[in-house]
């Protein structure tokens, strides 16, 4: 990862190996472009320079022919590029669903990482080659950027939500990472490494990090900490929805509306719960913005996740 | 030669001693500041965005001091405040003004065969209103400084940053209303005040472009100032408008302010096709290719800029149908940028070319900015930008299209017309050198980027990982060069201004009506009004002026 002169990223990924096509592709229109340009440039200002003798008869004088010509080339030329490039957008757009999801929280001015299981890290990130990742981003204060430049994938973490972002690394390996939204004084210095090991060996580290509670298993200790069972536990009196069974499945809302619940659901429910109230309950559940961390939330989100493959209830 | 043109009684430079708008209403400061007229404003602007651009330029020497070893040499927080300062200097007090207020407010008037502008108190309120932001803007700067970059992001600007935003915020919130002023005088002037005969379809490019800037101007500026105050609003009394603590929306903000900042980007390179498209005509003694399509090119630019503001945020958590909108219509404009550059190649087909200093300057404007807009591609390009956004490939794509294209439009400019504007030829060698430095002291500082940020380098960054410092040692050598190169012109124009040879009206034999007055042209431009009755660059390869 350091050391001698490199003109080109590492390439860590498959759809980083995908990039390197379409950056392929990019560069080789431009130097189409380029040499054709320029080298009418050059050849006319050399031929046609002021005192030489070429010939300047028969200009050309309709011109509207040769305008709608390049006109026509360069658009259907530019169309192609956008569809190639919009192709892979797409696909960064579809997670698979086997990924394993993976919590990042941005803070000024570091990366905290919370595995599944439960396994913490800071500026660096480990996960086994060959294994779609979704990457769950949220922030704690101003706008950071999770940049990996070998897998040629970023988000913006963007405080108040949840955005995400896939791969599947394909190459063993040390790459960085990067802040790459300025966040202030040390900015530069938000950054780590992605180390990409062999499916063994992550297991390995990840069994050395010797956790003792899963994400969901915190999550669940904090659901009753912060009083949510005491509306949605079984042996509640209030009617508020039962949360097994939720994730993942549409819900239909007060406002007539249906919403999806993933993350960013779970997320509005408990922050902004008077935003899409479920159909049927009254608007009674408090708001918890401000007095839940976000360390705490991706807890209790992942908590309710696990509550997805349960089956819901009748109450 | 039988190609007269004007139908008005031509000029003669050579009687008696009738005096200049340099000289009418005397020389004390006073004649100065409260000038009316349209070409004093002109250089006054010109020296007010001259110390900007040397401001701004010292930042930028600054940054690139910073970045020659990997863990920096600055403080982070001085650093952040270095590319803060230059980021406002130039894009507010430089770039945004350089052409239109400059050379827009000499020629304009001068172009279209008037006397002035339509409102030239406004003009005048326009320079007051520019120097209080500017003095704003240079106490943020040396009060301590402001570290949010450029753009303002928020919450950072609003709930984190320890600088004087509010201050530099006030300085573009007042500079907008100049800019704002200027367009409004442009349009109405170009509507209303033009020659007899001269038609839209035979105005000069020049103030096409400046048409369309000014259109812009006028238009976008209200959001920008609008945001702004919102920051401000923000940060000074804690309203929840961007901060989602205060449960605000802070991709709100990044809407509001793309939707002023990627017009503003046309707002900077306009101008300059339309330096390009002067200097281009006049040097290969050979009308415009193509005139009709580089105007509606210029104006469909203006449009249809209005409509991409999102590339800017294709990864900070926008739709993806909204990245695949975004995306397309970024595309679309780049058609028209892409027809301005054939038709300028086209133009030197079977002309009679020199390498006067303003073509070299010319030329070096169509290479640099053909490879500003053909990165432009990348960056449009959805899955290549996921990679790039943010990186110094950006940074070098927009240098490139700013620094490359419209800073050598400005030179190029202010060479051409510097004979109309100040009575004197300048050293035509140095002239040349000069503009020789700044394309191969721009081709070294910027190229480097592109491969620097495709490598991972993040913007914005006072230390970097090892592995980058070839390529920013290579760029801070080339911008060694870049600064000799711009700080030529300050020695041998100002020399020029004592010792530079009388230049006449017309010293490059060229057509346009701002060359049928004397050099430096009296206070009201033309004694009589002039009446025009052809297209604009009727050129023929003859050396003689065709006009007369
Ligand atoms: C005062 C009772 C109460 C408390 C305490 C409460 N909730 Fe709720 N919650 C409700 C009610 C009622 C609804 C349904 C109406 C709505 O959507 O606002 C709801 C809705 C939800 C939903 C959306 C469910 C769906 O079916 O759409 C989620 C998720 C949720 N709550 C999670 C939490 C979490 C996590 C906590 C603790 C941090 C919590 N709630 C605390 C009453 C409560
Ligand atoms: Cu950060
Ligand atoms: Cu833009």
């Amino acid at each position: 990862m350091e050391g001698k002169v490199s003109f080109l990223p590492a390439t860590a990924s498959a759809y980083a190996g995908e990039m390197n096509w379409l950056f392929a592709g990019l560069i080789a229109t431009s130097v189409f472009i380029l040499l054709l340009v320029f080298g009418l440039m050059i050849v006319f200002c050399v031929r046609y320079r002021k005192g030489s003798g070429a010939d300047r008869g028969d200009r050309m004088k309709k011109t509207w022919r040769v305008e709608v010509a390049w006109t026509a080339a360069t658009f259907v030329l530019f169309m192609g590029l956008y569809a190639w490039g919009a192709n892979l957008y797409i696909e960064l757009h579809r997670p698979p669903l086997d990924a394993t999801d993976i919590h990042v929280v941005g803070k000024q001015w570091m990366w905290k990482v919370e595995h599944p299981g439960g396994q913490k890290e800071i500026d660096a990130l480990h996960v086994p080659v060959g294994r779609p990742v979704r990457l769950v981003l949220s922030s704690e204060d101003v706008i950071h950027d999770f940049a990996i430049p070998a897998f040629r994938i970023r988000q913006d973490a963007v405080p108040g939500r949840y955005e995400t972002l896939w791969f599947t690394p394909t190459e063993v390996g040390d790459y960085r990472l990067f802040c790459a939204e300025f966040c202030g004084t040390d900015h530069a210095r938000m950054g780590g490494t992605v180390t990409v090991m062999e499916p063994g060996d992550f297991q390995r580290w990840l069994d050395e990090q010797g956790s003792t509670e899963s994400l969901a298993q915190e999550g669940a200790a904090l659901f009753r900490q912060f009083g949510c069972s005491g509306c949605h536990g079984a042996a509640s009196t209030v009617h508020a929805p039962p949360l097994e069974g939720l994730f993942g499945r549409p819900v239909p809302l007060a406002s007539g509306e249906t919403a999806m619940a993933d993350d960013r659901y779970i997320r509005d429910s408990i922050l902004m719960p008077r935003a899409q109230v479920a159909a049927g309950y009254p608007p009674i559940m408090p708001s918890f913005a401000g007095q839940i961390g976000e360390d705490e939330l991706l807890k209790i989100v992942a908590y309710i996740k696990s509550l997805g493959t349960k089956e819901r209830p009748a109450r | 030669m039988t190609t007269a043109t004007f139908t008005g009684k031509a000029e003669q430079p050579t009687r008696g001693a009738q005096a200049s708008y340099l000289t009418a209403e005397g020389f004390t400061l006073r004649s100065w500041l409260l000038t009316k007229d349209h070409k004093r404003i002109a250089i006054l602007y010109t020296i007010s965005i001259t110390l900007f651009f040397f401001v701004g330029g010292a930042a930028a020497t600054l940054i690139r001091f910073n970045l020659v070893t990997p863990p920096g040499l600055f403080q982070p927080d001085t650093y952040n405040r270095l590319f803060t300062m230059h980021g406002i200097v130039m894009v507010w007090f430089f770039l945004i003004p350089s052409i239109p207020t400059t050379m827009g407010n000499f020629l304009i008037p001068l172009m279209i065969g008037a006397k002035d502008l339509a409102f030239p108190r406004l003009n005048l309120l326009s320079w007051y209103l520019f120097v209080i932001a500017g003095v704003l803007g240079l106490v943020a700067i040396f009060a301590g400084g402001v570290d949010t970059g450029w753009t303002f992001y928020t919450p950072f600007s609003t709930m984190y940053s320890n600088g004087y935003v509010v201050l530099a915020l006030a300085a573009v919130f007042v500079s907008g209303f100049s800019s704002i002023l200027t367009g409004l005088n442009f349009i109405v002037s170009i509507h209303r005040l033009r020659a007899p005969g001269l038609t839209w379809y035979r105005l000069p490019v020049f103030c096409w472009s400046n048409y369309a800037t000014a259109l812009i101007l006028v238009l976008a500026t209200p959001i920008l100032a609008i945001t702004l105050a919102l920051v401000a609003v923000e940060r000074l009394l804690k309203v929840g408008i961007f901060d989602p603590a205060l449960g605000g929306d802070p991709l709100l903000f990044q809407h509001l302010f793309w939707f002023y900042s990627h017009p503003a980007v046309y707002i900077m390179i306009l101008p300059g096709f339309g330096v390009i498209s002067e200097i281009v005509p006049c040097f290969a003694r050979k009308p415009l290719f193509g005139y009709k399509f580089v105007v509606w090119s210029s104006i469909a630019i203006a449009g249809i800029g209005f409509f991409v503001w999102a590339h800017h945020m294709f990864v900070a958590g926008i739709s993806l149908y909204a990245g695949l909108v975004f995306s397309l219509l970024s595309y679309i404009i780049a058609v028209p940028s892409a027809i301005k550059v054939f038709n300028w190649t086209a133009t030197l087909h079977k002309g009679w070319i020199s390498f006067d200093a303003p073509m070299l300057y010319a030329l070096g404007f169509i290479g640099l900015f053909t490879i500003g807009g053909l990165t432009g591609l990348f960056v449009a390009n959805l899955a290549f930008d996921v990679h790039a956004t943010d990186t110094y490939f950006v940074v070098a794509h927009f240098h490139y299209i700013m620094v490359g294209g419209m800073v050598s439009a400005y030179f190029g400019g202010l060479h051409y017309w510097w004979p109309k504007i100040t009575g004197r030829l300048y050293p035509e060698w140095w002239a040349r050198i000069a503009a020789i430095l700044i394309f191969f002291g721009f081709n070294l500082t910027f190229f480097p980027q592109f491969i620097l940020g495709y490598l991972g380098m993040q913007r914005r960054y006072a230390s970097y990982p090892p592995e980058f410092q070839i390529w920013n040692v290579l760029s801070s050598a080339g911008a060694s060069i870049l600064a000799v190169g711009y700080a030529l012109p300050l020695f041998y124009l100002g020399w020029s201004l004592w010792r530079g040879k009388k230049a006449g009206p017309n010293p490059w034999a060229a057509t346009g009506l701002e060359w049928r007055t004397p050099s430096p042209p009296p206070p009201h431009n033309f004694d009589v009004t002039p009446t025009v009755t052809r297209p604009p660059y009727q050129y023929r390869p003859d050396p003689e002026p065709q006009d007369v």
